[in-house]
């Protein structure tokens, strides 16, 4: 392991961002943290382009230290084809949420990943619509209480859907696995998912996705502290973390 | 020498989008368009350009609007439920000012309607259609050559106010087949797209770009600059009153000592324009006024001509759209009658308005 890479002070500072005003526990900026140091130990600042829509992660797209581009909610997976298409040397990150991405962005994700589009898609799985107040989203769990699933998702309000899985299942993903950040073995894990993702794109191999589960107490109404042990106990059997698919050629 | 050929008015939009420079496409079939999106499925990738084929017409608009973004020309054309389809991305991109062209092939409505022509999209084009109140620059061609200027005209105005141009075609002029004189436009020169994003490392000064589809909402600087959400509305307001000013377009015929003045834009216009010859024959002092830019509308010389005492008939084919631009010009200093999509010649959809029918209603009103 490279000890300077661990060591060295990173030229993107986290701490940057701190007038943002993230709800207690979330784990999105531990993602954004990822998203900072692996494009910058990849030395591809210059070059990424992020594009992300309205969601809890709109916030900090202001401030990527990259040029930014920011559609309206499930436009993302579209416009990110148009700028790969229309500038194939940029690195193109979309950063999604999974009513983005699972749900209004569902028949662009299959389609994208279809075409082998040369970008890269986050997914960030929290189990349900946090911005607009915790509604029922695809990912939402059986018997997750939501705020339009009082009683919890029951079979009679469908099951959830495993989207690292279904992108694995498609020819023209090179690259398709599913992290968390709830602990640092799963921090290392993801970051280095990242990376493998990003560099499918630069190799010019096909689509690429990583689906992150993310906590939100404020959405689940828990404590920090619950929402870690709920996601052990419930999210993570629903969403087993690992890669799916990791191919050097279609 | 110029190189004439021989093309229906859908292909005349690839030529003209050539003679443009633009060399990206996204589109998702649809009749009756399907002639362009086929067209530069076969063209562009010989001049090294970019087609997409979308799963939806949602995808072909958003996919434009990341294209456009990152400072390139690009279209996407469409028809009918299609149009209804991109009009939440449309907003977006007028939200986020960003250079692209649409061509919407009229065809007949409501709901999925008719495969074949129509006018019935004028007032959605027109008013904006999509959500939040924006204004695009709709030019309305009327003959196969006409489609191949406005579309390279579309591109230079789209870049000139970073704003969307909307062609507004329609089945007719689309299959029609003409003769078409490949002569490319030159236009005034414009600033280079320094707002575009395509990665830090292509920027002169090294800064980072923005191009969002909620500007006003949170305040970022370099770009773009409106600090709050009033001040991106007076900046649209502005851009807009500018267009107004500057980009109205239309063309008359006849129209110099008209009693009764035709509007129509469009196959319509074709139309009328024979029966205008027809009536001029029996002496019927008739004329036409034919707008290019249908937004913004040539209100003031339909305004002038009615203060003359002119009688207006508008011709379209739709239950009357136009002819709510025609009666807000007139303000009730004239009398308007509408010929409309119920004077079509035959009860199915391929039925049209005829010359003849148009003549006669010249004849009743003279």
């Amino acid at each position: 392991m490279n000890k300077e890479r661990i060591c060295g002070l990173p030229n993107i500072w986290l701490s940057h961002f701190a007038e943002r005003q993230e709800c207690g526990g979330c784990q999105y900026p531990i993602v954004y943290r990822i998203i900072f140091e692996v494009i910058e130990e990849m030395g591809i600042v210059g070059e990424t382009v992020v594009v992300g829509g309205a969601a809890c992660g709109a916030g900090i797209l202001l401030n990527t230290p990259t040029d930014t581009v920011m559609p309206n909610h499930g436009q993302c997976i579209d416009v990110a084809t148009g700028i790969k298409r229309a500038s194939p040397e940029s690195i193109v990150l979309v950063f999604g949420g999974d009513g983005d991405v699972a749900a209004i962005g569902a028949g662009a994700f299959l389609n994208a990943a279809g075409r082998a589009e040369k970008f890269t898609q986050l997914m960030l799985n929290n189990g349900h619509y946090a911005m607009t107040g915790g509604q029922l989203a695809p990912t939402s769990i059986m018997g997750q209480i939501t705020s339009t699933t009082p009683e919890g998702r029951n079979p009679s309000l469908g099951y959830p859907i495993n989207m690292a899985e279904l992108a694995a299942a498609i020819k023209g993903v090179a690259f398709s696995a599913r992290g968390a950040v709830n602990n640092i073995k799963n921090f290392h894990q993801t970051k280095s998912y990242l990376k493998r993702a990003l560099q499918k794109q630069m190799d010019g191999v096909g689509f690429s996705f990583l689906e992150i589960l993310s906590a939100c107490p404020t959405g689940w109404h828990m404590s920090p502290l619950e929402s870690l042990k709920w996601m052990e106990g419930q999210m993570i059997p629903q969403f087993p973390l690992g890669e799916f698919k990791n191919v050097d050629q279609l | 020498m110029t190189e004439r050929i021989l093309v229906t008015g859908n292909e005349a939009v690839g030529w003209g989008a050539i003679a443009a420079g633009c060399l990206h496409f996204f589109g998702y079939p649809v009749t009756p368009q399907n002639e362009i999106t086929e067209w530069f499925a076969r063209e562009l990738p010989k001049r090294g350009g970019c087609f997409v084929q979308s799963q939806s017409e949602t995808g072909s608009i958003n996919m434009l609007f990341g294209a456009a973004a990152t400072g390139v020309r690009a279209i996407t054309t469409t028809s009918g439920p299609g149009w209804g389809l991109m009009q939440e991305g449309i907003s977006s991109i007028a939200n986020a000012e960003v250079p692209c062209v649409i061509v919407n092939v009229q065809r007949g409505g409501p709901g999925a309607g008719t495969t074949r022509h129509g006018q019935m999209d004028y007032l959605s084009v027109t008013r904006g259609g999509g959500q939040g109140g924006y204004k695009n620059i709709v030019l309305a061609p009327a003959s196969v050559q006409e489609i191949y200027y406005l579309t390279q005209l579309a591109f230079y105005l789209a870049d000139k106010y970073r704003n969307l141009v909307i062609l507004l075609s329609d089945g007719i002029l689309g299959q029609m087949i003409e003769p078409l004189e490949l002569r490319s436009r030159s236009f005034a020169p414009l600033p280079e797209k320094d707002w575009a994003i395509k990665g830090l490392k292509w920027h002169k000064d090294g800064r980072r770009r923005v191009v969002m589809a909620m500007q006003g909402l949170m305040p970022t600087p370099p770009h773009p600059p409106y600090a709050n959400y009033l001040q991106l509305l007076e900046a649209l307001n502005k851009k807009y009153m500018m267009m107004e000013k500057e980009e109205v377009r239309y063309d008359t015929f006849e129209a110099d000592n008209a009693e009764i003045i035709i509007v129509s834009y469009g196959y319509t216009a074709r139309v009328s324009k024979e029966a205008i010859v027809l009536a001029r024959k029996e002496g019927i002092k008739v004329g036409m006024i034919r707008p290019i830019t249908a937004w913004p509308f040539p209100y003031q010389i339909i305004r002038e001509k009615a203060l003359n005492g002119a009688k207006f008939l508008v011709v379209e084919d739709s239950l009357g759209q136009l002819v709510e631009d025609v009666k807000m010009a007139v303000q009730g200093m004239a009398e308007v009658s509408l010929l409309g999509a119920l004077a079509r010649h035959d009860p199915t959809d391929v039925g049209m308005i005829l010359p003849e029918r148009v003549l006669e209603e010249i004849l009743k009103g003279a």
